[in-house]
Protein backbone atom coordinates (compact mmCIF):
# COMPACT_ATOMS: atom_id res chain seq x y z
CA UNK A 1 0.00 0.00 0.00
CA UNK A 2 1.44 3.28 -1.03
CA UNK A 3 -1.31 5.10 0.81
CA UNK A 4 -1.72 5.18 4.59
CA UNK A 5 -4.31 2.68 5.78
CA UNK A 6 -6.49 5.35 7.26
CA UNK A 7 -7.25 6.88 3.88
CA UNK A 8 -10.99 7.46 3.84
CA UNK A 9 -12.44 6.79 0.41
CA UNK A 10 -15.65 8.57 1.19
CA UNK A 11 -14.33 11.76 2.69
CA UNK A 12 -14.41 15.02 0.76
CA UNK A 13 -12.70 18.05 2.28
CA UNK A 14 -15.09 20.50 3.88
CA UNK A 15 -18.22 18.48 3.13
CA UNK A 16 -18.86 17.41 6.71
CA UNK A 17 -18.42 20.98 7.87
CA UNK A 18 -20.88 22.36 5.30
CA UNK A 19 -23.33 19.58 6.11
CA UNK A 20 -23.26 20.23 9.83
CA UNK A 21 -23.54 23.96 9.18
CA UNK A 22 -26.59 23.25 7.00
CA UNK A 23 -28.25 21.18 9.70
CA UNK A 24 -27.51 23.92 12.20
CA UNK A 25 -28.98 26.58 9.91
CA UNK A 26 -32.01 24.41 9.29
CA UNK A 27 -32.92 24.38 12.96
CA UNK A 28 -31.62 27.72 14.20
CA UNK A 29 -34.52 29.82 12.85
CA UNK A 30 -37.09 27.40 14.25
CA UNK A 31 -35.33 27.45 17.60
CA UNK A 32 -35.31 31.26 17.61
CA UNK A 33 -39.01 31.32 16.83
CA UNK A 34 -39.81 28.93 19.67
CA UNK A 35 -37.61 30.76 22.18
CA UNK A 36 -39.28 34.10 21.47
CA UNK A 37 -42.70 32.53 22.05
CA UNK A 38 -41.70 32.40 25.71
CA UNK A 39 -40.70 36.07 25.82
CA UNK A 40 -42.28 37.95 28.72
CA UNK A 41 -41.98 41.31 26.94
CA UNK A 42 -44.44 42.94 24.56
CA UNK A 43 -42.29 43.10 21.49
CA UNK A 44 -40.38 40.65 19.39
CA UNK A 45 -37.34 42.85 19.65
CA UNK A 46 -36.32 42.69 23.26
CA UNK A 47 -36.00 39.65 25.46
CA UNK A 48 -37.52 40.26 28.90
CA UNK A 49 -37.50 36.89 30.59
CA UNK A 50 -39.45 33.65 30.39
CA UNK A 51 -43.22 33.62 30.51
CA UNK A 52 -46.21 31.71 29.19
CA UNK A 53 -48.31 34.84 28.80
CA UNK A 54 -48.36 34.73 24.99
CA UNK A 55 -49.55 31.14 24.97
CA UNK A 56 -52.35 32.21 27.29
CA UNK A 57 -53.08 35.23 25.13
CA UNK A 58 -53.26 33.04 22.00
CA UNK A 59 -55.42 30.42 23.70
CA UNK A 60 -57.94 33.00 24.89
CA UNK A 61 -58.01 34.94 21.61
CA UNK A 62 -61.38 34.16 20.05
CA UNK A 63 -60.17 34.67 16.50
CA UNK A 64 -57.37 32.17 17.07
CA UNK A 65 -59.78 29.66 18.57
CA UNK A 66 -62.14 29.99 15.61
CA UNK A 67 -59.31 29.78 13.09
CA UNK A 68 -57.87 26.68 14.77
CA UNK A 69 -61.26 24.99 14.81
CA UNK A 70 -61.83 25.91 11.17
CA UNK A 71 -58.40 24.57 10.20
CA UNK A 72 -59.15 21.29 11.96
CA UNK A 73 -62.61 20.91 10.39
CA UNK A 74 -61.32 21.62 6.89
CA UNK A 75 -58.32 19.32 7.30
CA UNK A 76 -60.42 16.44 8.63
CA UNK A 77 -63.10 16.78 5.93
CA UNK A 78 -60.64 17.32 3.08
CA UNK A 79 -58.31 14.52 4.20
CA UNK A 80 -61.23 12.09 4.60
CA UNK A 81 -62.62 12.87 1.17
CA UNK A 82 -59.18 12.82 -0.44
CA UNK A 83 -58.19 9.54 1.22
CA UNK A 84 -61.44 7.82 0.22
CA UNK A 85 -61.17 9.02 -3.38
CA UNK A 86 -57.45 8.22 -3.50
CA UNK A 87 -57.97 4.70 -2.12
CA UNK A 88 -60.55 3.95 -4.79
CA UNK A 89 -58.34 5.47 -7.48
CA UNK A 90 -55.31 3.53 -6.24
CA UNK A 91 -57.22 0.24 -6.42
CA UNK A 92 -58.33 1.19 -9.91
CA UNK A 93 -54.82 1.97 -11.11
CA UNK A 94 -52.69 -0.79 -9.61
CA UNK A 95 -52.30 -4.53 -10.02
CA UNK A 96 -53.56 -4.55 -13.57
CA UNK A 97 -52.36 -4.89 -17.11
CA UNK A 98 -51.94 -1.46 -18.66
CA UNK A 99 -55.29 -0.39 -20.05
CA UNK A 100 -56.37 2.55 -22.14
CA UNK A 101 -56.56 5.68 -20.02
CA UNK A 102 -54.25 4.48 -17.26
CA UNK A 103 -51.52 7.03 -18.06
CA UNK A 104 -54.21 9.66 -18.37
CA UNK A 105 -55.38 8.83 -14.85
CA UNK A 106 -51.84 9.08 -13.44
CA UNK A 107 -51.38 12.48 -15.06
CA UNK A 108 -54.76 13.68 -13.86
CA UNK A 109 -54.25 12.56 -10.27
CA UNK A 110 -50.78 14.10 -10.05
CA UNK A 111 -51.78 17.33 -11.77
CA UNK A 112 -52.18 19.37 -8.55
CA UNK A 113 -48.48 18.73 -7.86
CA UNK A 114 -47.43 20.15 -11.22
CA UNK A 115 -49.08 23.56 -11.17
CA UNK A 116 -47.74 26.38 -8.97
CA UNK A 117 -50.04 26.96 -6.02
CA UNK A 118 -50.57 30.62 -6.83
CA UNK A 119 -51.87 29.67 -10.28
CA UNK A 120 -54.37 27.16 -8.90
CA UNK A 121 -55.32 29.70 -6.24
CA UNK A 122 -56.28 32.47 -8.65
CA UNK A 123 -58.01 30.00 -10.99
CA UNK A 124 -60.13 28.82 -8.06
CA UNK A 125 -60.78 32.44 -7.06
CA UNK A 126 -62.14 33.14 -10.54
CA UNK A 127 -64.44 30.12 -10.62
CA UNK A 128 -65.58 30.02 -7.01
CA UNK A 129 -66.29 33.76 -6.78
CA UNK A 130 -68.70 33.38 -9.68
CA UNK A 131 -70.32 30.27 -8.18
CA UNK A 132 -70.67 32.14 -4.89
CA UNK A 133 -72.63 34.87 -6.66
CA UNK A 134 -74.78 32.41 -8.61
CA UNK A 135 -75.70 30.14 -5.73
CA UNK A 136 -75.50 32.52 -2.78
CA UNK A 137 -73.67 29.80 -0.85
CA UNK A 138 -70.36 30.92 0.62
CA UNK A 139 -69.67 28.31 3.31
CA UNK A 140 -66.65 26.14 4.00
CA UNK A 141 -67.57 23.79 1.13
CA UNK A 142 -65.34 25.63 -1.32
CA UNK A 143 -62.31 25.33 0.94
CA UNK A 144 -62.99 21.65 1.58
CA UNK A 145 -63.31 20.96 -2.16
CA UNK A 146 -60.12 22.89 -3.00
CA UNK A 147 -58.16 21.19 -0.22
CA UNK A 148 -59.50 17.74 -1.13
CA UNK A 149 -58.28 18.23 -4.71
CA UNK A 150 -54.67 19.07 -3.86
CA UNK A 151 -54.59 16.45 -1.08
CA UNK A 152 -55.52 13.58 -3.42
CA UNK A 153 -52.02 13.10 -4.94
CA UNK A 154 -50.48 13.05 -1.46
CA UNK A 155 -52.98 10.49 -0.14
CA UNK A 156 -52.65 8.47 -3.34
CA UNK A 157 -48.86 7.99 -3.11
CA UNK A 158 -48.52 5.78 0.00
CA UNK A 159 -51.73 3.87 -0.75
CA UNK A 160 -50.54 3.03 -4.24
CA UNK A 161 -47.12 2.05 -2.91
CA UNK A 162 -48.73 -0.28 -0.40
CA UNK A 163 -51.02 -1.84 -3.00
CA UNK A 164 -48.12 -2.47 -5.35
CA UNK A 165 -46.36 -4.46 -2.63
CA UNK A 166 -49.43 -6.69 -2.14
CA UNK A 167 -50.11 -9.52 -4.56
CA UNK A 168 -53.53 -10.85 -5.46
CA UNK A 169 -53.11 -14.31 -3.85
CA UNK A 170 -55.19 -13.64 -0.76
CA UNK A 171 -57.94 -11.92 -2.68
CA UNK A 172 -58.07 -14.84 -5.15
CA UNK A 173 -58.24 -17.27 -2.23
CA UNK A 174 -61.16 -15.35 -0.76
CA UNK A 175 -62.93 -15.38 -4.13
CA UNK A 176 -62.33 -19.12 -4.43
CA UNK A 177 -64.09 -19.53 -1.10
CA UNK A 178 -67.14 -17.79 -2.54
CA UNK A 179 -66.62 -14.41 -0.89
CA UNK A 180 -68.48 -11.69 -2.74
CA UNK A 181 -66.30 -8.90 -4.18
CA UNK A 182 -67.47 -6.59 -1.40
CA UNK A 183 -66.63 -9.16 1.32
CA UNK A 184 -63.23 -9.75 -0.24
CA UNK A 185 -62.58 -6.04 -0.19
CA UNK A 186 -63.92 -5.54 3.33
CA UNK A 187 -62.20 -8.49 5.02
CA UNK A 188 -59.07 -9.03 2.92
CA UNK A 189 -57.99 -6.00 0.89
CA UNK A 190 -58.91 -3.28 3.35
CA UNK A 191 -57.13 -4.73 6.42
CA UNK A 192 -53.99 -5.32 4.35
CA UNK A 193 -54.18 -1.83 2.95
CA UNK A 194 -54.75 -0.12 6.29
CA UNK A 195 -51.15 1.16 6.93
CA UNK A 196 -51.12 2.77 3.50
CA UNK A 197 -54.49 4.39 4.08
CA UNK A 198 -53.44 5.73 7.49
CA UNK A 199 -50.22 7.14 6.04
CA UNK A 200 -52.16 8.66 3.14
CA UNK A 201 -54.68 10.26 5.47
CA UNK A 202 -51.95 11.73 7.64
CA UNK A 203 -50.09 13.20 4.69
CA UNK A 204 -53.30 14.70 3.33
CA UNK A 205 -54.15 16.07 6.77
CA UNK A 206 -50.76 17.78 7.19
CA UNK A 207 -50.87 19.18 3.66
CA UNK A 208 -54.34 20.61 4.20
CA UNK A 209 -53.42 22.02 7.61
CA UNK A 210 -50.34 23.76 6.17
CA UNK A 211 -51.96 25.37 3.18
CA UNK A 212 -51.76 29.15 2.99
CA UNK A 213 -51.93 30.26 -0.62
CA UNK A 214 -55.00 28.47 -1.93
CA UNK A 215 -56.91 29.10 1.30
CA UNK A 216 -56.04 32.80 1.19
CA UNK A 217 -57.62 33.17 -2.24
CA UNK A 218 -60.60 30.84 -1.86
CA UNK A 219 -61.86 31.81 1.60
CA UNK A 220 -64.78 34.16 2.02
CA UNK A 221 -64.73 36.94 4.59
CA UNK A 222 -64.27 35.73 8.15
CA UNK A 223 -63.08 32.28 7.08
CA UNK A 224 -59.52 32.53 8.30
CA UNK A 225 -57.69 29.30 8.98
CA UNK A 226 -54.76 29.32 11.36
CA UNK A 227 -52.14 29.85 8.60
CA UNK A 228 -54.05 32.66 6.88
CA UNK A 229 -54.67 34.28 10.27
CA UNK A 230 -50.93 34.21 10.92
CA UNK A 231 -50.23 35.59 7.44
CA UNK A 232 -52.56 38.47 8.19
CA UNK A 233 -50.82 39.10 11.50
CA UNK A 234 -47.39 39.19 9.85
CA UNK A 235 -48.49 42.27 7.92
CA UNK A 236 -48.49 44.41 11.04
CA UNK A 237 -46.15 44.74 13.99
CA UNK A 238 -46.19 41.27 15.43
CA UNK A 239 -46.20 40.33 19.09
CA UNK A 240 -44.84 37.03 20.43
CA UNK A 241 -48.43 35.77 20.26
CA UNK A 242 -47.74 34.74 16.65
CA UNK A 243 -44.67 32.86 17.89
CA UNK A 244 -46.81 31.06 20.44
CA UNK A 245 -49.34 30.00 17.79
CA UNK A 246 -46.53 28.92 15.46
CA UNK A 247 -44.89 26.91 18.25
CA UNK A 248 -48.05 24.93 18.96
CA UNK A 249 -48.55 24.45 15.22
CA UNK A 250 -44.98 23.16 14.89
CA UNK A 251 -45.54 20.73 17.73
CA UNK A 252 -48.65 19.29 16.07
CA UNK A 253 -46.82 18.89 12.73
CA UNK A 254 -43.86 17.31 14.47
CA UNK A 255 -46.07 14.73 16.19
CA UNK A 256 -47.83 13.89 12.92
CA UNK A 257 -44.59 13.63 10.93
CA UNK A 258 -42.94 11.46 13.57
CA UNK A 259 -45.96 9.18 13.67
CA UNK A 260 -45.92 8.98 9.87
CA UNK A 261 -42.21 8.15 9.93
CA UNK A 262 -42.73 5.26 12.32
CA UNK A 263 -45.78 3.88 10.51
CA UNK A 264 -43.80 3.91 7.28
CA UNK A 265 -40.77 2.32 8.89
CA UNK A 266 -42.75 -0.52 10.39
CA UNK A 267 -44.14 -1.25 6.98
CA UNK A 268 -40.72 -1.44 5.39
CA UNK B 1 -63.11 -22.33 -27.25
CA UNK B 2 -64.20 -19.21 -29.06
CA UNK B 3 -66.84 -18.54 -26.46
CA UNK B 4 -64.31 -18.96 -23.64
CA UNK B 5 -62.10 -16.31 -25.25
CA UNK B 6 -65.19 -14.16 -25.65
CA UNK B 7 -66.06 -14.45 -21.95
CA UNK B 8 -62.48 -13.62 -21.00
CA UNK B 9 -62.60 -10.53 -23.14
CA UNK B 10 -65.91 -9.56 -21.63
CA UNK B 11 -64.56 -10.02 -18.12
CA UNK B 12 -61.61 -7.83 -19.00
CA UNK B 13 -63.86 -5.15 -20.36
CA UNK B 14 -65.99 -5.29 -17.21
CA UNK B 15 -62.83 -4.99 -15.14
CA UNK B 16 -61.69 -1.87 -16.99
CA UNK B 17 -65.18 -0.42 -16.67
CA UNK B 18 -65.26 -0.93 -12.93
CA UNK B 19 -61.79 0.57 -12.68
CA UNK B 20 -63.06 3.71 -14.41
CA UNK B 21 -66.01 3.80 -12.04
CA UNK B 22 -63.68 3.54 -9.05
CA UNK B 23 -61.47 6.38 -10.29
CA UNK B 24 -64.41 8.68 -10.93
CA UNK B 25 -64.55 10.44 -7.53
CA UNK B 26 -60.85 11.37 -7.57
CA UNK B 27 -60.94 12.48 -11.20
CA UNK B 28 -64.11 14.47 -10.62
CA UNK B 29 -62.80 16.32 -7.56
CA UNK B 30 -59.59 17.25 -9.37
CA UNK B 31 -61.55 18.28 -12.47
CA UNK B 32 -63.86 20.55 -10.49
CA UNK B 33 -61.38 22.05 -8.01
CA UNK B 34 -58.07 22.02 -9.90
CA UNK B 35 -57.97 21.36 -13.65
CA UNK B 36 -61.32 22.79 -14.71
CA UNK B 37 -60.67 26.23 -13.19
CA UNK B 38 -57.40 26.44 -15.13
CA UNK B 39 -59.35 26.26 -18.39
CA UNK B 40 -61.81 28.86 -17.13
CA UNK B 41 -58.83 31.06 -16.31
CA UNK B 42 -57.49 30.57 -19.82
CA UNK B 43 -60.83 31.84 -21.14
CA UNK B 44 -60.76 34.79 -18.74
CA UNK B 45 -57.37 35.86 -20.03
CA UNK B 46 -59.07 36.61 -23.37
CA UNK B 47 -61.88 38.76 -21.98
CA UNK B 48 -62.38 42.46 -21.34
CA UNK B 49 -61.51 43.48 -17.82
CA UNK B 50 -64.33 44.59 -15.56
CA UNK B 51 -64.31 48.04 -14.02
CA UNK B 52 -64.12 46.76 -10.44
CA UNK B 53 -62.25 43.51 -10.93
CA UNK B 54 -63.70 40.40 -12.58
CA UNK B 55 -64.32 40.51 -16.35
CA UNK B 56 -67.06 41.54 -18.74
CA UNK B 57 -68.23 38.03 -19.37
CA UNK B 58 -68.12 36.88 -22.97
CA UNK B 59 -66.48 40.03 -24.39
CA UNK B 60 -63.36 39.02 -26.25
CA UNK B 61 -60.14 41.01 -25.93
CA UNK B 62 -56.41 40.45 -26.23
CA UNK B 63 -55.59 43.29 -23.81
CA UNK B 64 -54.72 40.90 -20.99
CA UNK B 65 -52.05 39.14 -23.02
CA UNK B 66 -50.93 42.38 -24.64
CA UNK B 67 -50.19 43.97 -21.27
CA UNK B 68 -48.13 41.01 -20.08
CA UNK B 69 -45.33 42.24 -22.32
CA UNK B 70 -46.30 45.74 -23.50
CA UNK B 71 -47.71 48.88 -22.02
CA UNK B 72 -49.56 51.70 -23.72
CA UNK B 73 -48.67 55.21 -22.69
CA UNK B 74 -51.76 56.85 -21.17
CA UNK B 75 -51.02 60.23 -22.74
CA UNK B 76 -49.83 59.67 -26.28
CA UNK B 77 -50.93 56.04 -26.75
CA UNK B 78 -47.48 54.88 -27.82
CA UNK B 79 -46.65 51.25 -27.17
CA UNK B 80 -43.59 50.27 -25.20
CA UNK B 81 -42.37 47.24 -23.33
CA UNK B 82 -44.05 46.67 -19.95
CA UNK B 83 -40.90 47.38 -17.98
CA UNK B 84 -42.56 46.86 -14.60
CA UNK B 85 -43.71 43.37 -15.51
CA UNK B 86 -40.56 42.38 -17.33
CA UNK B 87 -38.37 43.46 -14.44
CA UNK B 88 -40.48 41.35 -12.07
CA UNK B 89 -40.22 38.43 -14.48
CA UNK B 90 -36.49 38.89 -14.60
CA UNK B 91 -36.22 39.25 -10.82
CA UNK B 92 -38.23 36.05 -10.33
CA UNK B 93 -36.05 34.08 -12.72
CA UNK B 94 -32.86 35.56 -11.28
CA UNK B 95 -33.80 34.93 -7.65
CA UNK B 96 -34.98 31.40 -8.47
CA UNK B 97 -31.73 30.59 -10.26
CA UNK B 98 -29.61 31.95 -7.39
CA UNK B 99 -31.77 30.03 -4.92
CA UNK B 100 -31.21 26.87 -6.94
CA UNK B 101 -27.43 27.39 -7.01
CA UNK B 102 -27.22 28.17 -3.29
CA UNK B 103 -29.35 25.18 -2.30
CA UNK B 104 -27.17 23.03 -4.55
CA UNK B 105 -24.03 24.41 -2.89
CA UNK B 106 -25.34 23.61 0.57
CA UNK B 107 -27.39 20.56 -0.37
CA UNK B 108 -24.74 18.63 -2.28
CA UNK B 109 -22.27 18.30 0.62
CA UNK B 110 -25.18 17.68 3.00
CA UNK B 111 -26.62 14.86 0.90
CA UNK B 112 -23.14 13.42 0.45
CA UNK B 113 -22.56 13.60 4.18
CA UNK B 114 -25.80 11.72 4.86
CA UNK B 115 -25.08 9.11 2.19
CA UNK B 116 -21.66 8.36 3.68
CA UNK B 117 -22.94 7.86 7.26
CA UNK B 118 -23.21 4.30 8.55
CA UNK B 119 -26.54 2.73 7.59
CA UNK B 120 -27.73 2.79 11.19
CA UNK B 121 -27.66 6.59 11.57
CA UNK B 122 -28.47 7.54 8.00
CA UNK B 123 -32.19 7.31 8.62
CA UNK B 124 -31.94 9.80 11.48
CA UNK B 125 -30.13 12.36 9.32
CA UNK B 126 -32.72 11.96 6.59
CA UNK B 127 -35.44 12.39 9.19
CA UNK B 128 -33.79 15.64 10.32
CA UNK B 129 -34.10 16.94 6.76
CA UNK B 130 -37.68 15.69 6.46
CA UNK B 131 -39.02 17.46 9.55
CA UNK B 132 -38.56 21.01 8.21
CA UNK B 133 -39.87 19.79 4.87
CA UNK B 134 -43.21 18.87 6.43
CA UNK B 135 -43.54 21.88 8.70
CA UNK B 136 -45.58 24.81 7.57
CA UNK B 137 -43.91 26.95 4.92
CA UNK B 138 -45.32 30.15 6.39
CA UNK B 139 -43.94 29.28 9.81
CA UNK B 140 -40.52 28.55 8.34
CA UNK B 141 -40.58 31.87 6.49
CA UNK B 142 -41.58 33.61 9.71
CA UNK B 143 -38.75 31.77 11.50
CA UNK B 144 -36.28 33.14 8.95
CA UNK B 145 -37.62 36.59 9.76
CA UNK B 146 -36.56 35.99 13.37
CA UNK B 147 -33.00 35.48 12.16
CA UNK B 148 -32.59 38.37 9.73
CA UNK B 149 -34.66 41.18 11.24
CA UNK B 150 -32.78 44.16 12.63
CA UNK B 151 -32.85 42.88 16.20
CA UNK B 152 -32.50 39.27 15.03
CA UNK B 153 -29.82 36.70 15.71
CA UNK B 154 -27.74 37.47 12.64
CA UNK B 155 -27.43 41.20 13.31
CA UNK B 156 -26.90 40.67 17.03
CA UNK B 157 -24.16 38.16 16.33
CA UNK B 158 -22.40 40.35 13.79
CA UNK B 159 -22.53 43.36 16.12
CA UNK B 160 -21.22 41.26 18.98
CA UNK B 161 -18.35 40.11 16.78
CA UNK B 162 -17.67 43.73 15.93
CA UNK B 163 -18.19 43.22 12.19
CA UNK B 164 -20.78 45.97 12.06
CA UNK B 165 -21.70 48.70 14.51
CA UNK B 166 -25.34 49.16 13.56
CA UNK B 167 -27.85 46.56 12.30
CA UNK B 168 -27.89 45.87 8.58
CA UNK B 169 -31.35 46.23 7.10
CA UNK B 170 -31.95 42.83 5.51
CA UNK B 171 -35.72 42.59 5.81
CA UNK B 172 -37.66 43.75 2.74
CA UNK B 173 -34.72 43.27 0.38
CA UNK B 174 -33.93 40.73 -2.31
CA UNK B 175 -31.35 39.24 0.03
CA UNK B 176 -34.10 38.52 2.54
CA UNK B 177 -36.13 36.73 -0.14
CA UNK B 178 -33.05 34.68 -1.05
CA UNK B 179 -32.38 33.72 2.56
CA UNK B 180 -36.02 32.69 2.93
CA UNK B 181 -36.24 30.69 -0.28
CA UNK B 182 -32.96 28.87 0.28
CA UNK B 183 -34.10 27.99 3.78
CA UNK B 184 -37.58 26.91 2.75
CA UNK B 185 -36.65 24.87 -0.34
CA UNK B 186 -33.40 23.29 0.83
CA UNK B 187 -34.99 19.91 1.71
CA UNK B 188 -36.30 19.69 -1.86
CA UNK B 189 -32.67 19.73 -3.03
CA UNK B 190 -31.21 17.41 -0.40
CA UNK B 191 -33.77 14.60 -0.68
CA UNK B 192 -33.40 13.78 -4.40
CA UNK B 193 -29.64 14.30 -4.21
CA UNK B 194 -29.47 11.84 -1.35
CA UNK B 195 -31.64 9.37 -3.26
CA UNK B 196 -29.09 9.18 -6.06
CA UNK B 197 -26.02 9.34 -3.81
CA UNK B 198 -27.27 6.46 -1.71
CA UNK B 199 -26.88 4.25 -4.77
CA UNK B 200 -23.37 5.51 -5.48
CA UNK B 201 -20.94 2.65 -6.03
CA UNK B 202 -17.83 3.53 -4.02
CA UNK B 203 -15.77 0.92 -5.83
CA UNK B 204 -15.69 3.40 -8.70
CA UNK B 205 -14.38 6.05 -6.33
CA UNK B 206 -11.75 3.60 -5.11
CA UNK B 207 -10.77 2.86 -8.69
CA UNK B 208 -10.28 6.57 -9.22
CA UNK B 209 -7.95 6.85 -6.25
CA UNK B 210 -6.06 3.76 -7.38
CA UNK B 211 -5.37 5.62 -10.59
CA UNK B 212 -3.87 8.48 -8.57
CA UNK B 213 -6.77 10.89 -8.94
CA UNK B 214 -6.95 13.68 -6.40
CA UNK B 215 -10.03 14.12 -4.23
CA UNK B 216 -11.20 17.05 -6.31
CA UNK B 217 -10.76 15.06 -9.49
CA UNK B 218 -12.68 12.11 -8.07
CA UNK B 219 -15.47 14.46 -7.06
CA UNK B 220 -15.54 16.19 -10.42
CA UNK B 221 -15.01 13.26 -12.77
CA UNK B 222 -16.63 10.36 -10.90
CA UNK B 223 -19.09 11.39 -8.19
CA UNK B 224 -20.77 14.35 -9.88
CA UNK B 225 -21.38 12.57 -13.22
CA UNK B 226 -22.83 9.57 -11.37
CA UNK B 227 -25.28 11.61 -9.31
CA UNK B 228 -26.19 13.95 -12.16
CA UNK B 229 -29.85 12.78 -12.24
CA UNK B 230 -30.15 13.76 -8.58
CA UNK B 231 -28.63 17.16 -9.29
CA UNK B 232 -31.06 17.81 -12.14
CA UNK B 233 -34.03 16.55 -10.13
CA UNK B 234 -33.14 18.62 -7.08
CA UNK B 235 -32.48 21.74 -9.12
CA UNK B 236 -35.82 21.53 -10.88
CA UNK B 237 -37.69 20.70 -7.68
CA UNK B 238 -36.23 23.87 -6.15
CA UNK B 239 -36.50 26.07 -9.24
CA UNK B 240 -40.18 25.41 -9.88
CA UNK B 241 -41.61 26.41 -6.48
CA UNK B 242 -39.14 29.31 -6.26
CA UNK B 243 -40.46 30.73 -9.50
CA UNK B 244 -44.03 30.49 -8.22
CA UNK B 245 -43.18 31.61 -4.69
CA UNK B 246 -45.80 33.81 -3.11
CA UNK B 247 -45.59 33.57 0.68
CA UNK B 248 -41.84 34.06 1.10
CA UNK B 249 -41.48 37.22 -1.05
CA UNK B 250 -44.65 38.61 0.48
CA UNK B 251 -43.46 38.18 4.07
CA UNK B 252 -39.73 38.85 3.66
CA UNK B 253 -39.73 41.07 0.56
CA UNK B 254 -42.47 43.41 1.64
CA UNK B 255 -44.60 45.30 -0.88
CA UNK B 256 -41.86 46.59 -3.16
CA UNK B 257 -39.75 43.52 -3.91
CA UNK B 258 -42.36 41.55 -5.80
CA UNK B 259 -41.99 38.25 -7.54
CA UNK B 260 -44.31 36.78 -10.16
CA UNK B 261 -46.66 35.30 -7.57
CA UNK B 262 -47.15 38.68 -5.95
CA UNK B 263 -47.60 40.41 -9.30
CA UNK B 264 -50.36 37.93 -10.10
CA UNK B 265 -52.04 38.56 -6.75
CA UNK B 266 -51.86 42.30 -7.35
CA UNK B 267 -53.93 41.98 -10.54
CA UNK B 268 -56.68 40.20 -8.63
CA UNK B 269 -56.55 42.71 -5.79
CA UNK B 270 -55.72 46.39 -6.09
CA UNK B 271 -54.77 46.11 -9.79
CA UNK B 272 -58.29 45.00 -10.76
CA UNK B 273 -57.05 43.50 -13.99
CA UNK B 274 -58.18 39.88 -13.96
CA UNK B 275 -57.41 39.16 -17.64
CA UNK B 276 -53.82 40.31 -17.11
CA UNK B 277 -53.59 38.26 -13.90
CA UNK B 278 -54.92 35.22 -15.75
CA UNK B 279 -52.46 35.72 -18.62
CA UNK B 280 -49.56 36.09 -16.19
CA UNK B 281 -50.63 32.90 -14.37
CA UNK B 282 -50.72 30.96 -17.60
CA UNK B 283 -47.30 32.30 -18.56
CA UNK B 284 -45.91 31.17 -15.20
CA UNK B 285 -47.54 27.78 -15.64
CA UNK B 286 -46.04 27.42 -19.11
CA UNK B 287 -42.52 28.07 -17.79
CA UNK B 288 -43.06 25.53 -15.03
CA UNK B 289 -44.35 22.95 -17.51
CA UNK B 290 -41.21 23.44 -19.59
CA UNK B 291 -39.02 22.85 -16.55
CA UNK B 292 -41.06 19.75 -15.69
CA UNK B 293 -40.58 18.44 -19.20
CA UNK B 294 -36.81 18.62 -18.69
CA UNK B 295 -37.27 16.81 -15.38
CA UNK B 296 -39.35 14.01 -16.89
CA UNK B 297 -36.88 13.53 -19.74
CA UNK B 298 -34.03 13.42 -17.27
CA UNK B 299 -35.85 10.85 -15.14
CA UNK B 300 -36.64 8.72 -18.17
CA UNK B 301 -33.03 8.77 -19.33
CA UNK B 302 -31.68 7.80 -15.92
CA UNK B 303 -33.85 4.69 -15.81
CA UNK B 304 -37.15 5.98 -14.40
CA UNK B 305 -35.98 6.56 -10.90
CA UNK B 306 -38.59 8.05 -8.66
CA UNK B 307 -37.85 10.64 -6.04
Amino acid sequence: MSRPRTFDLRAQPGFAFIALFTFFMLYLPIAALVVYAFNAGDSMAIWEGVSLRWFQAAASNERVQEAALRSAIIAICAASIATTAATMAAIATTRTKPYRGLTFKYAFINQPLMVPEIVTAVALLIVFSRIKVWTGYSGLGYLVAAHAAFCIPFAYLPIRARLESMDLTLERAAADLYATPWKTFRYVTLPLLRPGIIAGFMLAFVISLDDVVITEFVKSGGQDTLPTYMLGQLRRETTPEVNAIATVFLLVSLILVTAFFFINRRKA
Amino acid sequence: MASAAETARQAERADVRSRWLLSTPALLIILVAAIGPLFVMLAYSFMVKGDYGDVKFGQFSLDGWFSVFFSRDIFDDTVGLADAHLSIFWRSVKLSLITTLLTLGLGFPTAYFIATRPASTREVWVFLITIPFWTNLLIRTFAMQEVIRNEGILNTLMMWLGLIDRPVQLMYTDVAILFGMVYVYLPLMVLPLYASMEKLDFRLVEAGYDLYATRLRVLWRIIIPLVRPGIVAGSILVFIPSLGAYVTPRVLGGGKNMMLGNLIELQFGAGRNWPLGAALSITLMAIVMLALLVYVRNAARSGAQHV
